[in-house]
């Protein structure tokens, strides 16, 4: 049986004097393996007195003594205070009203504290102005306990303590007074009343003080046209919920417009109420969160976009401009006849950098009349001025500064001049700058002085004319650390503290009779009359931003031609009108939701969190239109491991350029135009895994943030960590349903808001009515649901962030994001429309005809996975559905997963064993699965694995460890607190009273959360309105989560 | 560490030894102080008090912020009237007038009394206006002679120990005595087995041979392999049954009672004194801790109570053997003033303090959530039905096991307190109807829900 065949293995084996062959014979490799080198050679072995047998005896010893100190368990100490603080008990929370006021973000907020620690931030619903906290805000709290911040005063890079500092900066201003040099504060803007107060005061002791407010996004246009037409340096007031009409020019008010806090009077008036909501249009190049939501998007290059303002007022005013608009020209003249229906119930708003522009859109919204528009209570959240900037840069290069002390600002990240800046500083005799971490300036200062965090520093706000906000400490400083106010106050050799002194501005200029107490507890405060300084010529808060010398060595002749009389209105909008066509394409600088100016780019939870546009994550990146990504040979594709990748571009801005930006082929940018956010690339003092994206600030010039761009294709390919890889629904209109508002008035909501039909027994009957179990009673205590209205949903992320911060949602890095391995409890679907409108899709999918042929499904399904150039898009937050009928339960092989009686989806993570059952039967795809261990574990160095970091984490919600599934609990810790407080009191329960983090995080009022068996409550009401549907409601699933339908005014005039 | 039940075998040893000591040492202290007292009594007589009298007055009133032989809130008062007399030249009508309205004093001006206000940080001490002089004379009187307390400690003293160590010998001495009894019976067992076989031989009855034929009863075992299955089957199965008793026991810590930093006895506090839990543990009420108090707290009383004086009775044997005299526990007062910086010679905080770190013994894993107040405040629970019998513990130690198995257990067997609570008001109603109940357990309450324990 036995064959003689002889089997070769190579070519090789075929010469009979391969050398390597022969050798193989011999040996088992072909080189020779170096044995000695880990065996150890043969002397060392000899010598040592360790034999086998001893070597055995410690593997025995040391293997019993483990396993035998294994059997102890460990010793846990409690130490309680020695004094306990009388407000604190130990597993309640404190929470204490406070602001923030970082320069960019404003806002009042209530801040919850564990056992002395700040974890949570909440809104402040006494607030009457910016009392939501957006995502940034919500984040903040873990910039708190960064491990990578300053942790005491650095003097030429030296760790020196206060004293040294308080001394050699004393002796610097000294010199300054007596040499008649400059002492320059450069700050960001404050908005604080007794801020200014102490700069005056300051100013008051002599030397020459020059105080610059220096905003790294500026609004400085807006605030010129404001001030030249208004006569005080602040921006104008817009309610949202007041307009029925709103026309953006390429503003972003829901987002970082003109200092935010826009979105939740916006989303009042998106909610179909009456027959009515807001009309909303959007003419922009980016696509930014504003255009997603509007009504209707019209793609224009910022050029084009000063050519319509131009012709919208001409329009208005009965007159008429040159300029061509091409297209747009018929979206806009629908807008002139719809603003005229109107009915002095319009607004217009634009997010363009030009004073030219922001006068017309002030005289367009004078002209209108509308109540949105109110320029009589102005907000003060931006002050900079791009003019005394750049003074003071060049008083600074031409030696005539003697201090110079910054605070709140990085300029040398954030200023496009930066080298000229930082040429300035070293004719600086002495130049201090607070911050809280090591940054670019701090790099190049000479005395760093550690500043506080908001949340360990007093202060107080002016965010609108009469509305003010306090900022109280939360916790002790948790380093050798001081805030700018209370420096500067030692500094002037007063021996108040900043506490005192705010309370003395306030019980002089605000409260006018008023409580402190009460305004603190409330953390706001409402003062009926006038701003405070406006009776003191001298204290104007306003004139101390721009100090009047500045003024007279403003150089841009153009603005101050344009802005003298009344008649420049004209000339403004001729030079508008004749706005013409630059080589290259329009850049659009933006601010991003995560990182905004990028103060807050070493906070994890920031980095992690996807925009809500392209939802990409640890990046920034250039947006580009497909036809013009198609040209310049720019690509994104996915790639075989889930992720996407993309080329790189080369941008450059009059010669400064920057290479390798990612590119983002953008659905919905206009051609002609390429989108980049500023904030990203910081790489001073941050940790390698935070160095994200691209630093865009050096194409910032002149403080514009439209800029002309040449752009090229770079060599490599980038990768992203992009969490949503479809970009379109592919017509399946039953997951996001929406409507217009004509139907949504006329139609029974059975044709707009249709119940799935399944076959029972040869009958088509409503998917809701079929079940495979049986039911259970749920009318008995309490039953949750949630509400997610679509229409006041503007995407934010607010909530994602509440989620993460309430639930210890760990971040889990690039690289596993990349993976598809994000841990967000609440994710926000976008969708495009592949059509011109979602509706355009579905019509697409049902006139599907056969497999191929003009209407044929197999291309026909390949051109709906592709977004339009400009779509319609829609959000959609998505966290557990919480189903009664739960697909993931009935598939637990260890009943890890079980539902409540309140119907909540419970998850046991000490019993789940991982076999990710769940994850795979959840039509939804809202389980997480822990792949790592991410507490305590340096492969992900965010926040979880240092002391500091964890300070953050709620200790009513467990920390998971590794390979277990998480999910949404429908924050179960927080429902469960109020039931027992209420049980403790004795009382019933009052709507309003449970609420989730995503729901009380909202500020817009799209997540509203309850008990429906409380019949009287807000999300009983809303369960049974028209507009009501579940998500993927023929699967049967019946979840505790609901929808409401979106309603698009569609309304032309 | 864990397990420390046998751990002051050594200090029981000792303990006894001590007792033995102390057994001659007190009876002769106890005589002098005899001597001494019946001395101070006849000369109080003298005064126009009575010190029996003003003793209990003095507690009632004063006791709280002085002490006679040493500074607390206020000053030491032993033999106040004489000194006051000697040193600053002041009557009894000065302290009449002091006691009756020492507010008004200071500010009038007087010159002592804004003295000793200042001195002892500006306490104003409460006025006393209705103590009658005769009331202050008593006091003063006690002040100046405090009457003795009987002495029983030298009663229960002498006694106790000597029967203890009498029972011991006794206890000995019987158990010698059945062992002998145990030694007799084998030795006549013995030789009646002999004697039998004696009387076999004799007999001629040859029983050995018959066995040699049998197999021997292992091997028998082993050729049976159905009993061998049988066997083996009934090993595994109990080896099984304890297996699965030792490994259902890891982590569950009854009856841990690890040493403390500080030696805090439950049994005086909660027992002795009859200390509400809640006075300390204040947390429990309304937070999911119930809260180590805080050292303040342990100074609301313990800066007048500086020392240890023992009940009545006297330290009881148990005690005594274990060394907690009243020395040892007055040295566990000063180890809470070094912890948390009182100075006793100046009745003030030095600021130097260090937390006391307490070894936790009920350890909840961290994926278990309980809240004492949910217990405590809501459902009315005792401390007692899960901390056990605390008021008895010396040492604390962890008395319930702390499993799933007995939360869920409690939770099907209790009934939810819902009287008076208007919370439970519309659930009571529709669930009992439902279940067909007139008083619901927490379980039908929906206390048995993963997801109300673990998230």
């Amino acid at each position: 049986m036995a064959s003689n065949k002889k089997y070769w293995k190579s070519e090789a084996e075929l010469n009979p004097n391969d050398s390597i062959v022969e050798t193989l014979r011999q040996n088992e490799f072909v080189e020779e393996i170096p044995v000695d080198d880990f065996l150890g050679d043969k002397d060392t072995l000899e010598s040592t007195s360790t034999n086998r047998r001893d070597f055995l005896k410690y593997v025995g010893f040391s293997t019993a003594a483990a396993s035998l100190a294994a059997c102890e368990g460990p010793v846990i100490k409690s130490i309680p205070y020695v004094v306990a603080p009388e407000n604190i008990v130990p597993g309640v929370a404190n929470y204490y009203a406070t602001s923030i006021a970082n320069g960019f973000d404003f806002a009042s907020i209530l801040v919850k504290t564990r056992e002395g620690r700040p974890i949570k931030v909440e809104n402040n619903t006494y607030a009457k102005v910016n009392g939501g906290a957006n995502a940034r805000v919500q984040a903040s709290v873990l910039s708190l306990y960064d491990s990578t911040r300053l942790q005491g005063p650095v003097a030429e890079g030296e760790e020196v303590d206060w004293d040294t500092l308080d001394t050699r900066v004393k002796a610097a201003i000294g010199a300054a007074r007596t040499s008649g040099k400059q002492i320059a504060l450069l700050t960001q803007t404050y908005a604080s009343p007794s801020t200014s107060r102490l700069v005056e005061e300051f100013k008051a002791l002599g030397g020459a003080v020059n105080h610059v407010t220096y905003d790294a996004i500026s609004e400085d246009a807006a605030l010129t046209a404001f001030e030249n037409k208004y006569g005080e340096r602040a921006l104008a007031d817009y309610d949202f919920e007041k307009a029925d009409l709103i026309i953006s020019f390429g503003a972003d008010f829901l987002a970082d417009w003109q200092g935010g806090g826009y979105d939740s009077g916006y989303s009042k008036g998106r909610i179909p109420s009456n027959g009515k909501m807001s009309r909303h249009v959007q003419f922009e190049a980016n696509m930014s969160l504003t255009g997603a939501n509007a009504d209707k998007r019209v793609p224009l290059t910022p050029m084009f976009q000063k050519i319509a303002i131009a012709k919208l007022y001409a329009a208005l005013n009965g007159s008429s401009v040159g300029g061509e608009l091409g297209d747009a020209q018929r979206a806009l003249d629908s807008v002139v006849a719809q603003i005229r229906k109107s009915k002095g119930k319009a607004v217009v708003v634009s997010g363009i950098a030009d004073v030219n522009v922001q006068a017309v859109v002030l005289a367009i919204n004078e002209m209108l009349g509308s109540d949105a528009f109110n320029p009589k209570t102005p907000r003060y959240t931006r002050q900079g001025s791009t003019q005394a900037v750049n003074t003071l840069i060049a008083d600074m290069n031409s030696g005539k500064v003697g201090v110079l002390i910054m605070d709140g600002v990085n300029p040398m990240f954030t200023l496009p001049n930066a080298e000229a800046f930082k040429a300035g500083l070293e004719k600086v005799d002495t130049s201090v700058a607070f911050s809280t971490n090591w940054n670019e300036t701090t790099e190049v200062v000479d005395y760093t002085a550690a500043a506080n965090h908001y949340l360990e520093s007093w202060g107080d706000l002016q965010l609108k004319k009469g509305q003010y906000s306090l900022m109280q400490p939360t916790i002790k400083e948790l380093f050798d650390t001081r805030q700018f106010q209370s420096a500067l106050l030692n500094w002037m050799g007063s021996d108040k503290n900043y506490y005192d002194y705010i309370k003395e501005t306030w019980s002089t200029f605000v409260l006018n009779g008023g409580s402190w107490n009460k305004a603190l507890q409330d953390g706001v405060f409402d003062s009926e009359t006038a701003a405070m300084m406006s009776a003191s010529e001298d204290a104007d808060p306003q004139i101390m931003t721009a100090p009047s010398e500045d003024k007279e060595e403003a150089s841009d002749t153009m603005v101050e031609e344009a802005m003298t009389a009344g008649a420049s209105i004209d000339a403004a909008v001729r030079s508008l009108a004749g706005t013409s066509s630059s080589e290259g394409m329009e850049l659009v600088l933006y601010s991003e939701v995560s990182m905004g100016d990028g103060q807050q780019a070493s906070n994890p939870w920031l980095q992690e969190f996807p925009d809500p546009i392209t939802r990409v994550s640890w990046d920034n990146y250039v947006t580009v239109s497909k036809m013009d990504a198609e040209s310049l040979g720019l690509t994104n594709w996915n790639v075989a491991n889930g992720g996407m990748n993309g080329s790189y571009a080369k941008l450059t801005v009059n010669g400064v350029s920057i290479d390798k930006v990612p590119v983002v082929v953008q659905p919905g940018q206009a051609k002609g135009s390429v989108g980049l956010s500023l904030g990203y690339g910081k790489t001073v003092g941050m940790k390698s895994e935070m160095q994200t994206g691209v630093n865009a600030y050096p194409l910032y010039q002149d403080f514009s943030n439209v800029q002309s761009v040449t752009i090229e294709k770079a060599d490599g390919e980038h990768e992203f960590a992009c969490v949503q890889l479809h970009k379109t629904m592919m017509g399946r209109g039953d997951i996001i349903k929406e409507t217009t508002l004509e139907i949504f008035n006329t139609k029974d909501h059975a044709e707009w808001n249709h119940v799935p039909q399944v076959s029972l027994d040869h009958q088509e009957v409503p998917a809701t009515s079929v079940s495979l179990w049986d039911d259970f009673d749920r009318s008995i205590g309490h039953h949750f649901n949630m509400s997610i209205d679509l229409n006041a949903c503007t995407g934010c992320g607010a909530c994602v962030i509440a989620c993460h911060a309430e639930n210890n949602v760990p971040v889990v890095g690039k690289a596993e994001v990349r993976r598809s391995r994000d841990m967000h409890w609440l994710r926000i679907d976008r969708y495009y429309s592949s059509e011109d409108s979602f509706e355009a899709d579905n019509t697409k999918k049902v006139e599907f005809d056969g497999l191929s042929g003009d209407k044929g499904s197999l291309g026909g399904f390949g051109e709906l996975e592709d977004p339009s150039v400009n779509p319609q898009v829609a959000f959609q937050p998505v966290m557990c559905q919480h189903c009664n009928h739960a697909p993931c339960e009935t598939v637990c092989p260890v009943a890890a997963t079980s539902h409540g009686r309140q119907g909540q989806n419970q998850m046991a993570y000490n019993r789940c064993v991982g076999t990710r059952y769940c994850a795979n039967n959840c039509p939804y795809k809202v389980r997480r699965f822990n792949w790592f261990l991410y507490n305590n574990n340096d492969e992900f160095d965010f926040h979880m694995n240092n002391d500091l970091g964890k300070m953050v984490v709620n200790p009513d919600v467990n920390v998971r460890s590794r390979g277990v599934i998480e999910k949404c609990s429908m924050c179960i810790q927080k429902t469960q607190k109020t039931i027992l407080d209420a049980k403790r009191d004795g009382r019933v329960i009052a709507d309003g009273e449970f609420q989730t983090a995503c729901s009380s995080a909202c500020n817009n009022g799209a997540i509203v959360f309850g008990d429906i068996n409380d019949t009287e409550s807000k999300v009983a009401e809303l369960k049974e309105d028209d507009r009501m549907y579940h998500l993927l409601e023929h699967v049967g699933t019946k979840p505790n989560v609901f929808y409401q339908v979106k309603v698009r005014n569609t309304t032309e005039a | 560490m864990k397990k420390v039940t046998y751990r002051d075998q050594i200090s029981k040893v000792l303990g006894i030894s001590l007792v033995v000591f102390l057994l001659f040492s007190v009876s002769l202290i106890a005589q002098d102080e005899a001597v001494a007292e019946a001395a101070v009594e006849t000369e109080a007589a003298a005064g126009g008090g009575d010190p029996v009298k003003g003793k209990s007055l003095f507690n009632q009133n004063c006791a709280a912020c002085h002490a006679l032989n040493r500074k607390m809130t206020g000053p030491a008062l032993a033999n106040v009237e004489a000194r006051l007399a000697e040193d600053e030249g002041l009557d009894k009508e000065w302290l009449y007038a002091w006691i009756k309205n020492s507010p008004g004093m200071i500010k009038s001006g007087d010159a002592y009394a804004v003295k000793i206000y200042n001195e002892y940080n500006q306490a104003a001490m409460t006025a006393f206006p209705t103590l009658s002089n005769q009331d202050i004379d008593d006091i003063l009187a006690y002040t100046a002679a405090p009457p003795s307390t009987p002495p029983p400690t030298q009663v229960g003293g002498t006694n106790g120990p000597v029967a203890a160590a009498s029972s011991g010998i006794s206890n000995e001495v019987i158990l010698g005595a059945l062992a002998l009894v145990f030694g007799l019976l084998v030795f006549m067992l013995m030789s009646v087995n002999k004697t039998l076989r004696r009387v076999m031989e004799a007999n001629g009855v040859n029983v050995e041979e018959e066995r040699e034929k049998r197999l021997p009863i292992w091997k028998a075992f082993a050729k049976n392999q159905f009993l061998v299955l049988v066997t083996a089957i009934f090993l595994l199965l109990a080896s099984g049954y304890f297996a699965y008793g030792w490994m259902m026991q890891v982590g569950v810590d009854q009856g841990y009672a690890p040493i403390q930093p500080i030696h805090y006895s439950h049994k005086i506090h909660a027992g002795d004194n009859k200390i509400e839990c809640k006075y300390c543990h204040s947390s429990a009420r309304v937070s999911k801790h119930s809260g180590i108090p805080s050292l303040n707290v342990c100074m609301n009383c313990h800066k007048s109570i500086y020392e240890y004086k023992g009940n009545p009775e006297g330290p009881s044997r148990e005690d005594l053997a274990n060394g907690y005299t009243n020395e040892f526990y007055t040295g566990e007062i000063k180890k809470l003033y070094a912890a948390v910086g009182w100075d006793e010679e100046n009745q003030k905080y030095t600021g130097e303090s260090t937390p006391v770190e307490w070894v936790r013994i009920h350890n909840l894993p961290d994926f278990a959530y309980f809240n004492h107040s949910q217990h405590v405040s809501v459902a009315g629970v005792e401390c007692q039905t899960c901390h056990g019998p605390v008021e008895e513990m010396e040492i604390m130690y962890q008395y319930s096991p702390l499993t799933m198995g007995w939360c869920i257990n409690c939770h099907r067997e209790t009934n939810v307190k819902v009287e008076g609570n208007e919370y439970y008001e519309k659930i009571h109603a529709e669930l009992s109807k439902k279940y067909g109940v007139e008083t619901l357990t927490a379980a039908q309450m929906g206390g048995l829900e993963c997801g109300k324990c673990h998230y």
